[in-house]
């Protein structure tokens, strides 16, 4: 179980994080969502140990992040954002000395390196230095390490960031494994696809501040099942309908680019907070809301 | 209580990566100042009674387990803001003590590997040393009192470029004034007070006694035991306070 009690970071004058709070169940999957600069990293680099909270606290599995540091770190994996594994090292090596790190013995260090890496699709690498691996086989490498010494609990920062959908699908699936086999996951990302697949439970982070926290089939539907996307001086608006029926009775007759799609998670966050999370094409940030109503933002 | 092996170890594999290259510069510099000074000053140039060969040589050891101890700084800021490997340490469920001792494991390690490489140098200028317990015994804490500087600078920076500078205005000055080329009796009274603050110093005495069979001075272990405990210490504060 993860617990955020009214975090707070301040980065000298600006404050990162202003009173976030949170619980994920255990064995839940929680997916953290927000556009650059929200504070996701800082959540999970207050919650891992990496750095103090200005205020509030954590609580992982009831261990106190700031007052209980061992024990807490002791039930936590962590993917980070970004890649840090050992380049001149091997696979082996690696994963070897995170077992060591967290106190297993050789033997089990060993059994579980080869568990992990084929649980990853890796086993014919283990003694590949690093530097040789593709960002996405780097990628591999650190889930099975966050893994390797069976966690209660594990953070993945953006963990498919920058890989190729296929590679990204692959790593769902690891994610999905874990859960299932018990742990209770935190997840940021950028990709929305990737939090509805995935997440039990979805928070909206927005400037350091919880929108919301929902199961991903609400968020969608208060907005209705079905969106319409046209052109219109340049811009992009987008209005919603609760069936594809009166999405498509609204396409403007006399107007060239639209799309009649379903509702999904990104809508629900410009609905929230006016922004997007991830910058996509159309990116300038507007649009409408209201099932097929008129309600112009920005 | 056992991942300091870890920390240690990593630094083991990366030191193993570059074993050859890394001993043949740590022969580079002592190989130049027994060239240098050894040759130049000539076998009957005598300080404190031995040619001054016989007298650097000991002094170059003290140098080397010095440089080379706090040469970890440098690789743990390498790892820290190249490679982030530093963030795989915090959050491991790791005291603060267990990664400063790794660490300084891992700079002992470099200095008596350098040391060792010092010695047979001296061994090819024709030089030979008493190597007894006790001339490691200066060695070690020399290196591990130099080690947890190393971890220190290695937290206290914050950028690869700073640590460069410290390299510069400290421990280089200190290596060679640190009674490694000469003995300190030969400075002008303030001078010498001034140098005898230095922890280089007292590794140099502790050490050149070692090696010509002198009776041990207690003082210089102790001061070095005594510096040992103390930045170590400030080290492990160091590493907790690397959190922010
Ligand atoms: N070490 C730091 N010093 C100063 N400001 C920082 C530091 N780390 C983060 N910040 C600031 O805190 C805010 C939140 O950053 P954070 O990295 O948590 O965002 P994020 O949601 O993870 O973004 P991204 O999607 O880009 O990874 C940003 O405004 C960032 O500039
Ligand atoms: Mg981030």
């Amino acid at each position: 179980m993860i617990r955020a009690a009214g975090l707070v970071k301040r980065f000298g004058k600006t404050e990162a994080l202003k009173g976030v709070s949170f619980e994920v169940g255990e064995g839940e999957l929680f997916a953290y969502l927000g556009p650059n600069g929200s504070g996701k990293t800082t959540t999970i680099r207050i919650l891992t140990n990496l750095t103090n909270p200005s205020a509030g606290e954590g609580f992982l599995n009831g261990f106190s992040v700031t007052k209980n540091r061992i024990a807490a770190k002791m039930q936590c994996g962590l993917v980070t954002q970004h890649i840090n594994l050992d380049n001149e090292l091997t696979v082996e090596e690696n994963l070897s000395i995170h077992g060591m790190l967290f106190g297993m013995s050789g033997p089990a260090r060993a059994k579980a390196m080869d568990e992990y890496l084929e649980y990853v699709e890796m086993a014919d690498r283990k003694k590949t230095k690093v530097k040789e691996l593709s960002g996405g086989l780097k990628r591999r490498v650190m889930i099975a390490r966050a893994l390797m010494h069976r966690p209660k609990i594990v953070f993945l920062d953006e963990p498919t960031v920058g890989l190729d959908p296929t590679i990204r699908r692959r790593i769902w699936s690891f994610i999905k494994k874990a859960q299932q086999d018990g742990a209770t996951i935190l997840l940021t990302t950028h990709y929305i696809e990737e939090a509805e697949f995935l997440a039990d439970r979805v928070a909206f982070l927005d400037s350091g501040k919880i929108v919301t926290i929902e199961t991903p089939r609400a968020l969608m539907d208060s907005l209705g099942g079905w969106a319409l996307d046209s052109l219109d001086n340049g811009a992009i608006e987008t209005s919603y309908f609760p069936e594809r029926e009166s999405a498509e009775a609204a396409i403007p007759a006399h107007r060239g680019g639209f799309t009649v799609r379903r509702v999904n998670l990104e809508d629900a966050f410009i609905a929230l907070t006016g922004k997007k999370v991830a910058p996509g094409p159309g990116g300038a940030g507007t649009g409408m809301r209201g099932a097929g109503g008129k309600e112009n933002r920005k | 209580m056992t991942g300091f092996l870890a920390v240690y170890y990593r630094e083991l594999l990366i030191l193993k990566g570059k074993v050859l290259k890394q001993a043949a510069s740590m022969a580079v510099s002592p190989f130049l100042f027994l060239t240098a000074f050894g040759y130049a000053m000539g076998r009957d140039h005598l300080v404190d009674g031995r040619p001054y060969m016989e007298f650097l040589a000991p002094g170059l050891v003290a140098m080397a387990s010095m440089t080379q101890a706090f040469g970890i700084a440098s690789e743990i800021n390498i790892s820290r803001f190249y490679w982030h490997i530093f963030e795989e340490f915090q959050a491991a469920p790791l005291a603060n003590w267990q990664y400063v001792l790794g660490e300084v494991l891992a700079a002992v390690t470099r200095a008596l590997l350098a040391v060792a490489v010092m010695l047979l140098l001296a061994l090819c200028f024709g030089v030979t040393l008493s190597y007894s317990p006790l001339f490691f015994a200066a060695v070690i804490l020399n290196a591990a009192l130099f080690g947890s500087v190393a971890v220190i600078c290695a937290m206290l920076v914050k950028s690869h470029a700073d640590q460069s500078l410290i390299t510069s205005f400290v421990i280089t000055p200190m290596a060679f004034l640190g009674g490694t080329f000469f003995p300190l009796d030969r400075m002008p009274p303030a001078v010498k007070a001034v140098l005898s603050f230095l922890p280089l110093t007292h590794a140099a005495r502790a050490i050149r006694a070692a090696a010509f069979e002198q009776a041990p001075p207690v003082f210089p272990y102790a001061v070095l035991g005594v510096l040992l405990a103390v930045f170590f210490g400030v080290a492990v504060v160091c590493v907790n306070q690397a959190r922010n």
